[in-house]
């Protein structure tokens, strides 16, 4: 990138921001603009997360929601106010945590105990390829759920009851002395975070670490000839990409305002599966952009579909609980079909390639208005 | 006598019920181009594997500048102790630009963490890895060819860059698999004349497999015959031309001659 590149893109950035902050003061709390952009910025975290691991790496990981609950547990068991325990950790007699650590604090150790509980995975089961490492993740998120509902660690974990009363995105909001906010932060800070591990993860991308991902993902049994110890790295993205993971867990806590261990199934895997395919396996951007258009369209735009009025039309009969699902399938298959390498491929959104276009495009038209004057 | 750089003794390899290398043992010193030869499936490329650690061995030592690799060294600690090698069929990282191939193979001796890299606290580091890798493909005359992406490089210059991307790994000897395989008369030509380059620029080893006979009997200085795994003659390129044994195994009879 040149340096205009550089200074052009960080203006965007600042301008989407800044757009974030206005439109949190102007618009109502309440409206679905937000749950699409906080729910969104979460899963766009791990989706680009996901993406380091299966995109840049090259290795199919399955693990993701298991490390999100990690993530999202270590949050909330270090947060919830020891005054609140007794009503949280009601079967357990207030639990057996009875301190808390801040919340930015409590955020960075979420991704922490991801990244140990990786690290150790990984010894196995980065032995294994492809298919069978998918199983092997897929397997080990599993077992974490139903280890996070056992009833013997249930001083720690609450077993399977909620837990709750933690600090939210909602405490983000600066309040008077009378509780009324006089300034929403509830979007901006989760977007400050996921903005920062982001940027982390396209360093970690563009250093000599990320290009002996790439160099695996091409070709494993080169790069080891190239000196590429290839457990090491393996490890190092994997547990890198659990540790965003579990920030990501963390930061899904702090919008769902309860955390309960059965909430993180595969699906929850596979939806930020769909949003790497979708955006393009090996884009940053593309993850990014998958992840706002599908919360977009699964949490708002098609809610429609499921409840009777949809794009002004109302048919009750066809509109009903369920039918959402069903055209939403119908538009994945078409985005695969059309795109096959998803929205963007394996290119990044840049300022210069759409500039790049719109020139192209202008120069095409240049000779044709030439001949329209002869 | 020059100094040993690679010794096999009683290299054994079997697979199951075959045995494809079968107790060879041979030499390689400073500084000389050394040829493995024989018919397909003689067990030449086995041997690679072996030295370079993708098998291990069933029986036999082999040592490299006096010491023993153990069994068991995986492929890029030995690359790492100074033995490079490319491969009979391409195996560039086909998504990556000629620069970034290159530079893959600086990494493993660079001084970073993933920390360190990813924070960009070592700079110079970074800059020293990027001034080396533009010099070394400067040399290689390939520096025009820096941001294309590797499989889009015709195949003559893939080869060549794979022989570039081993030299980055600052090595002692070069393994070449084939590095003809597919190559014109005139390509074949100057890649001999390639090779010795290299061999005297980089004060390199060279340990080659090659079927192109003019090219073997053009630049090797000894030359090892394989034949069932086993070795059938060695010697100079003169004395192994005219050893009825390799004519009968591999080179046949000029039948018009």
């Amino acid at each position: 990138m040149t340096k205009r590149q550089k200074i052009i893109s960080v203006i965007l950035l600042a301008l989407v921001y800044a757009a974030v902050f206005v439109m949190e003061q102007v618009i109502p709390a309440q409206a679905m603009l937000f749950t699409v952009l906080k729910k969104g910025a979460i899963y766009a975290l791990v989706a680009v997360s996901m993406n380091l691991l299966n995109g840049f790496t090259g290795l199919f990981s399955l693990g993701q929601a298991g490390f999100m609950l990690i993530g999202a547990y270590v949050y909330g068991i270090f947060t919830i106010p020891t005054e609140m325990r007794t009503s949280v950790y009601q079967y357990f007699d207030g639990g057996v945590i009875q301190f808390t650590v801040p919340v930015l604090l409590a955020i960075v150790l979420a991704g922490v105990a991801a990244a140990i509980a990786a690290a150790l995975i990984g010894f196995p089961a980065l032995r294994l390829k492809s298919d069978y490492l998918a199983i092997a993740t897929l397997g080990f998120a599993e077992i974490l759920r139903a280890i996070f509902q056992w009833d013997k660690l249930g001083p720690v974990t609450n077993g399977s009851n909620l837990l709750r009363k933690f600090p939210t995105f909602n405490d983000f909001n600066i309040t008077n002395a009378d509780g009324d906010v006089v300034i929403y932060l509830s979007t901006l800070v989760p977007f400050l975070i996921v903005g920062v591990c982001i940027f982390l993860i396209v360093l970690l991308i563009n250093s000599s670490y990320g290009r002996v991902f790439r160099a695996i993902r091409d070709d494993e049994r080169a790069a080891e000839a190239m000196g590429v110890n290839l457990f090491a790295h393996k490890e190092i993205s994997f547990v890198v990409s659990s540790f965003f993971a579990g920030i990501g867990g963390a930061l899904l806590a702090m919008y769902q305002m309860t955390i309960q261990a059965s909430a993180f199934k595969s699906a929850m895997t596979y939806e930020i599966l769909l949003i790497v395919v979708i955006g393009g396996i090996g884009s940053v951007t593309g993850s990014c952009i998958g992840s706002f258009l599908f919360i977009a369209a699964s949490e708002w735009w098609l809610r429609g579909l499921d409840s009777g009025t949809f794009l002004g039309i109302t048919a009750p009969t066809i509109f009903r609980s369920g039918f959402r699902k069903v055209v939403f399938a119908v538009i994945i298959m078409v985005i695969v079909l059309f795109y096959r390498k998803g929205l963007m491929g394996d290119k990044e959104f840049s300022v210069a390639r759409i500039a790049g276009r719109f020139r192209r495009l202008f120069r095409r038209r240049a000779p044709a208005e030439k001949g329209a004057t002869k | 006598m020059s100094e040993n750089v690679l010794r096999i003794e009683n290299l054994t390899m079997r697979f199951g019920g075959v045995t494809a290398v079968d107790a060879l043992s041979l030499d390689v010193n400073r500084g000389e181009i050394v040829a493995l030869i024989g018919p397909n499936g003689a067990g030449k490329t086995t041997a690679f594997n072996c030295i370079t650690g993708v098998y291990e061995q069933t029986d036999g030592k082999i040592r490299f500048l006096g010491k023993d690799i153990k069994r068991g060294t995986t492929p890029d600690k030995i690359t790492k102790l100074g033995i490079a090698r490319t491969f009979q069929n391409i195996r560039l990282f086909k998504s990556m630009t000629v620069f970034e191939n290159v530079l893959v193979a600086k990494h493993m001796r660079t001084k970073q963490n993933v920390f360190s890299a990813t924070l960009r606290f070592n700079r110079n580091e970074e800059k020293r890895v990027r001034r080396e890798t533009e010099e070394l493909l400067d040399k290689q005359g390939l520096l025009h060819l820096k941001d294309e992406v590797a499989s889009n490089l015709p195949y003559g210059l893939q080869r060549h860059l794979e022989i570039a991307r081993a030299l980055a790994t600052d090595p002692q000897i070069i393994l070449l698999d084939e590095p003809a395989a597919g190559m014109n008369p005139q390509e074949t030509q100057e890649l001999a004349g390639f090779i010795q380059q290299i061999r005297d620029e980089y004060k390199l080893t060279v340990f080659i497999i090659e079927h192109h006979m003019d090219l073997i009997m053009q630049i090797s200085d000894r030359i090892y015959v394989l034949d069932f795994g086993a070795l059938i003659a060695s010697g100079s390129p003169a004395e192994v031309q005219s050893n009825q044994r390799v004519i009968d195994a591999y080179l046949g009879v000029v039948e018009d001659a």
